[in-house]
């Protein structure tokens, strides 16, 4: 083993690391190298989701006071059209597959890069391209229908430029789709040898799961805003009553992705959290096999559930009963893993590290989130609480709380394979707190003023509710502070950080036993797995306290 | 079995398992498009559903010598396109170059002879809005469909004679070998384009004529 490691050592003292390998402009947005194109989506996201979030900045100063005086109603509407547009589709969807995942994948299941790195860049570029797009027409434009585009507002109501926004949603689906058949296909085909399925780290399940939700779910999107340029544009009467259209088809189509997207957002999160509990933890994670499989079955009914958005739309009530089953039955595997991840930190030997607390504010943030799901998919709650800030606050608690959090714990975590550097661990654990409080002073009284009857989507309302807003525009400050920090201590570390070692976390994955950052090719020789993951102690046989190091370490070069 | 080196790309360890991921990533795409087209395949079916008896008549208008024809011209591509791909396995250079331009040209006939029944169709005035020809109303609802799905079809096969004919030029001018692992996967696209028409063959101009 010792002499291996030197010869290992010697090789990568040789071989440049993937930052050095050209510092021109040009060598970036020409490599296709997964490392810089995970890093490429990195910028291109925190881009976008600093733009979302001074939509909503300027949304939630307005919902200060009850009288709508800080902005018109069309400069609302489009607004909050554009935070939500942006964030779900130009920051969530994106946000942990294509940066971590594009970065991680190959490397935790050793292979040299994805299986089309050219397809792999070309999606980068094609995620640019709609996203821009989309955002100028909006801005310019202007388009006030929302992020779902209800039909028949949006074909034959809205005056916005609702046809360049759907178009580059559109596009921005093709490097979903592309993103998601590069990844499905890497982990077929690509697995270094020893390397079984049930070997995989659990974030490499996750981002297969969601890879298979993209590929099946963004076309069937991708069909339905066609549908809504065909007939805005060229008059096809597809959803007009008029000529027998049925506008509700429109909204079956549209959340037949768009609940499945919500697992496209949180499946990645749950990968990262899981290698986290049992890095800070030093456990082998709970139930391995049942989170694969738990995995697998919400990307499954996640596909089934759609109707529950439905609701109110006049669907039918035995329709109704089935949707709403269907979405208790979703909540299940859910569970299991909230189950599973407790049982993980249960006698560990948990350290507190940023990560770990960014992965614990996911824990609590995503079970709120969860539960109050229950609620909305049981149909006469649901019939009390649609389209108020009860709904509003649920899903925010499942994709900010739940995946953002995720996402920065993710962040942190690999930040020193990343970049090879330390970042101030006395201001990340500081942001972490702060995010987390932050967090609740946004959502927690919208799900109190949700409750009692406040509407989404309205900027004038009556006086009783202002409590709630202002206390939830307050936590909205907080919040965005916490999400400046990391952005300012990050960039610091980059450059006074500290150097990081090839494993400062002692972790048990592939991409930990190569240098930090990681050569060209990821690793100087290929490995050889010969464990399953998560190797922290050994079986049937708790911790030490003072021993941090792993029983063994999932693979040797 | 094993390989000359400037047909193997960079992350693959052998050339037969990138072949291999090749078709297969082909196959997962393939299920995406399933799927998008499933969308434009379900509103049609909800829609003949509610009012069959105005599907009936707006497809009696619709051009059964066009879309047969056409049916023939893209099975016989797709036989070409099943052939240059034998070819390539076997190393014929001339051959697989001559197939991939038998399949391109089969393309654009196919978009020649759409182009011609597009033409009459507007002469009949069938493009749904105000004047629109027949009654009940619904009836704009089968038209909406055919225009949007046999011009997204369309797309698919321009896109497709786009990939066939670069690959033939690559080829021909030796910028591509002819043991590529590109062949199979163009082919695996060319016949999902193939057999999406037809699925789209009946739906358009066969369920007014039974």
């Amino acid at each position: 083993m010792s002499d291996a490691a030197l010869v290992y050592v010697r090789h990568q003292d040789k071989e440049q690391n993937y930052l050095q390998a050209g510092h021109t402009l040009g060598s970036w947005l020409t490599s296709t190298d997964h490392k810089r194109i995970g890093i490429l989506y990195a910028l291109a996201i925190t881009f976008f989701f600093f733009i979302g979030g001074i939509a909503v900045g300027l949304v939630r100063i307005e919902l200060m006071s009850p009288n709508g005086d800080f902005l018109t109603d069309d400069a609302y509407n489009r607004l909050f059209t554009l935070h939500g547009i942006v964030m779900v589709w130009f920051f969530l969807v994106p946000s942990i597959p294509a940066t971590l995942g594009n970065f991680l994948l190959p490397m935790m299941i050793g292979a040299k890069d994805v299986a089309f790195p050219k397809i792999n860049l070309l999606s980068w570029y094609i995620f640019i391209v709609g996203a821009c797009f989309a955002v100028v027409s909006i801005v310019a434009g202007g388009v006030d229908t929302g992020w779902t585009f209800y039909t028949p507002f949006s074909t034959m109501f809205s005056n916005g430029d609702v046809i360049a926004a759907a178009a580059g949603v559109f596009i921005v689906g093709f490097s979903s789709i592309a993103t998601g058949v590069n990844f499905i296909t890497t982990v077929h085909m690509l697995r270094a040898p020893g390397m079984t399925w049930f070997r995989l780290p659990l974030f490499v399940w996750a981002i297969y799961a969601t890879s298979v939700v993209m590929v099946l779910a963004t076309p069937v999107l991708a069909m339905s805003l066609l549908l809504i340029i065909a007939e805005r544009w060229l008059g096809m009467p597809i959803f007009n009553p008029a000529n027998g259209g049925d506008p509700i088809l429109f909204q079956h189509l549209f959340w037949f992705y768009s609940h499945p997207a919500v697992y496209i957002m949180v499946l990645p999160a749950m990968g990262v959290v899981s290698e986290i509990f049992a890095c800070f933890a030093r456990r082998r994670v709970f139930g391995y096999a049942m989170m694969v499989y738990a995995m697998m079955s919400i990307a499954v009914i996640g596909f089934f559930v759609w109707g529950h958005h439905m609701f109110v739309s006049g669907q039918s009530q035995y329709a109704n009963f089935v949707f709403s089953f269907l979405s208790f039955i979703v909540a299940v595997p859910s569970a299991i893993k909230v189950f599973n991840w407790t049982a993980t930190l249960f006698r560990g030997q948990i350290t507190f590290e940023a990560p770990m607390l960014y992965a614990l504010g996911f824990l609590g943030l995503f079970t709120i989130g969860g539960l109050t799901g229950l609620f909305l998919a049981s149909v006469p709650i649901d019939v009390h609480v649609t389209d108020t800030y009860f709904v509003v606050a649920h899903f925010h608690y499942i994709m900010v709380g739940g995946s953002v959090s995720a996402f920065f714990a993710g962040l942190h975590f690999w930040w020193p394979k990343i970049t090879g550097r330390l970042y101030s661990e006395a201001w990340a654990r500081f942001a972490a707190i702060v995010m987390f409080l932050g967090f609740n002073t946004t959502f927690m009284p919208q799900f109190i003023m949700g409750y009692a009857g406040m509407p989404r989507r309205y900027h004038v309302y009556p006086p009783e509710f202002q409590i709630w807003h202002v206390m939830s525009s307050v936590g909205a400050l907080v919040l965005f502070v916490a999400y400046t920090l990391p952005l300012i201590y990050l960039t610091w570390s980059l450059f006074y950080g500290k150097k990081a070692g090839d494993n400062p976390w002692a972790a048990t994955g592939l991409e930990w036993q190569t240098a930090s950052p990681p050569p060209k090719h990821n690793f100087a020789e290929l490995p050889h797995v010969k464990a399953p993951p998560y190797r922290y102690h050994p079986d049937r046989q708790a911790p030490e306290a003072e021993d941090r190091k792993p029983e063994t370490q999932q693979g040797a070069m | 079995m094993s390989e000359v080196s400037p047909v193997v790309h960079e992350p693959w360890p052998s050339f037969e398992r990138q072949k291999m991921a090749v078709s297969f990533g082909m196959w997962v795409f393939i299920a995406s498009e399933v799927l998008f087209f499933s969308g434009l395949l379900l509103a049609y079916t909800i829609y003949r559903h509610l009012d069959a008896e105005a599907f009936k008549i707006a497809s009696r208008e619709t051009e059964v010598f066009y879309g047969g024809t056409n049916t023939a011209i893209l099975l016989t591509s797709s036989l070409t396109m099943a052939m240059a791909v034998h070819a390539s396995d076997h190393g014929f250079r001339r051959m697989t170059i001559r197939c991939l331009a038998a399949t391109v040209a089969f393309g654009l006939a196919f978009l020649v002879m759409k182009g011609f029944e597009y033409h009459s169709d507007l002469d009949k005035g069938l493009w749904p809005g105000p004047g629109f020809p027949l009654h009940p109303a619904t009836t704009q609802l089968f038209w909406a469909f055919y225009w949007i799905a046999t011009g997204v079809h369309a797309v698919h096969l321009s896109v497709g004679i786009g990939i066939v004919s670069t690959i033939a030029v690559r080829l021909k001018r030796g910028t591509l070998l002819v043991k590529a692992s590109t062949f199979e996967g163009a082919a695996l696209y060319w016949h999902l384009v193939d057999t999406i028409w037809i699925i789209l063959l009946p739906m358009i101009y066969l369920v007014g004529r039974a």
